[in-house]
């Protein structure tokens, strides 16, 4: 079970709900994918157009744990404002802060994160940073008291799969709060590697709502999180540099 | 009779008989949406949309939509 602050959830997926084909294909996909926590933007409402169908409004929200995003976000303070108004929707009091500190790459600004983090915890919310994969970054986080960390894979929508396994085992291996890595997944392979890393959970998107067939990936992406825990569960066998035979060397036939 | 207010950065006119923020939302065909009220940058609780809107008022409608 994936345990954030008071809430557990059966599922290890959490999903982003941006970008997808349409809200058909977005529905189905999040149905198969099992996953319980999806991702969601705060943004001005397009008030004259207001037929516009929106996604979450179509959902049950009582099967759902809502996880708004601060995007958009520049400053500290930008990202508090966006986590009080989807506070005040009284749909959530999770809030992933994201604060984009580089137009190009989309890395999230170390320091805006902190103070926002700070912020948001002194305001009574369940902080879930998402952060680069520094490892000092993401111990200071969890010694502030954050709930989760989420620490990227590779930049955000790139797709490149995880490009420092060996620091996202250092945050795994000192964090004493679940570590959900997000952001930069592209396949299946790159989640299950995440998780056979030993993080608790990932958050995904564009690896789903871009690929060819969104529901079917969806359900790889589930499957391959789940193999990914169960292989890291189990404990994967010693890597050699040589190799050593699967079969007896006794009783073999004489030429 | 109408008044002027800021609406998501537009200038609009709504009939001076729509008092409060509860008023609007039900003007504007918004009251059974999912959505967040900002009065002059200050939310407006769920319980406290019978807050009054005068002219000139700078009003947000925020919502959610699909992110990561």
């Amino acid at each position: 079970m994936l345990k954030i602050a008071d809430k557990t959830f059966s599922s290890r997926l959490l999903l982003g709900t941006g970008k997808y084909p349409s809200f058909e294909t977005q529905k189905e996909a999040v149905r198969v994918s099992e996953s319980e926590i999806l991702t969601f933007a705060v943004r001005r409402m397009n008030i004259f157009e207001p037929s516009q169908p929106n996604f979450l409004e179509q959902l049950d929200l009582s099967k759902y744990t809502l996880l708004p995003n601060t995007a958009g976000a520049k400053t500290a303070e930008e990202a508090v404002r966006i986590a009080k108004l989807a506070k005040a929707s009284g749909l959530c009091d999770m809030v992933k802060v994201e604060i984009i500190g580089c137009d190009h790459s989309l890395l999230p600004d170390p320091v805006e994160t902190l103070r926002a983090t700070e912020m948001l915890l002194e305001e009574g919310f369940i902080v879930l940073p998402y952060t680069s994969d520094d490892v000092v970054l993401a111990r200071r986080l969890c010694e502030m008291g954050v709930h989760a960390i989420m620490p990227g894979a590779s930049p955000i929508g790139s797709g490149r799969g995880i490009l420092n396994p060996l620091n996202l085992s250092f945050i795994i291996e000192q964090s004493n709060v679940p570590v959900i890595i997000d952001a930069g997944i592209g396949s299946p392979k790159d989640a299950a590697y995440a998780m056979e890393l030993g993080a608790d959970a990932v958050l995904l998107n564009t690896a789903v709502s871009e690929a060819k067939d969104p529901v079917k990936m969806a359900i790889a992406m589930k499957l391959a999180i789940e193999a990914g825990r169960l292989g890291y569960e189990a404990g994967r066998m010693p890597e050699r540099d040589y190799a050593v035979a699967s079969s007896p060397m006794e009783g073999l036939l004489p030429n | 009779m109408t008044i002027t207010i800021d609406l998501n950065g537009n200038s609009h006119e709504i009939p001076s008989d729509v008092g409060n923020v509860q008023q609007l939302l039900e003007n504007l065909n918004l009251a059974d949406r999912i959505l967040i009220v900002e009065l002059n940058k200050e939310i407006v609780p769920k319980d406290a949309y019978d807050t009054p809107i005068k002219d000139r008022d700078q009003i947000e409608i925020i919502h959610f939509v699909g992110g990561g």
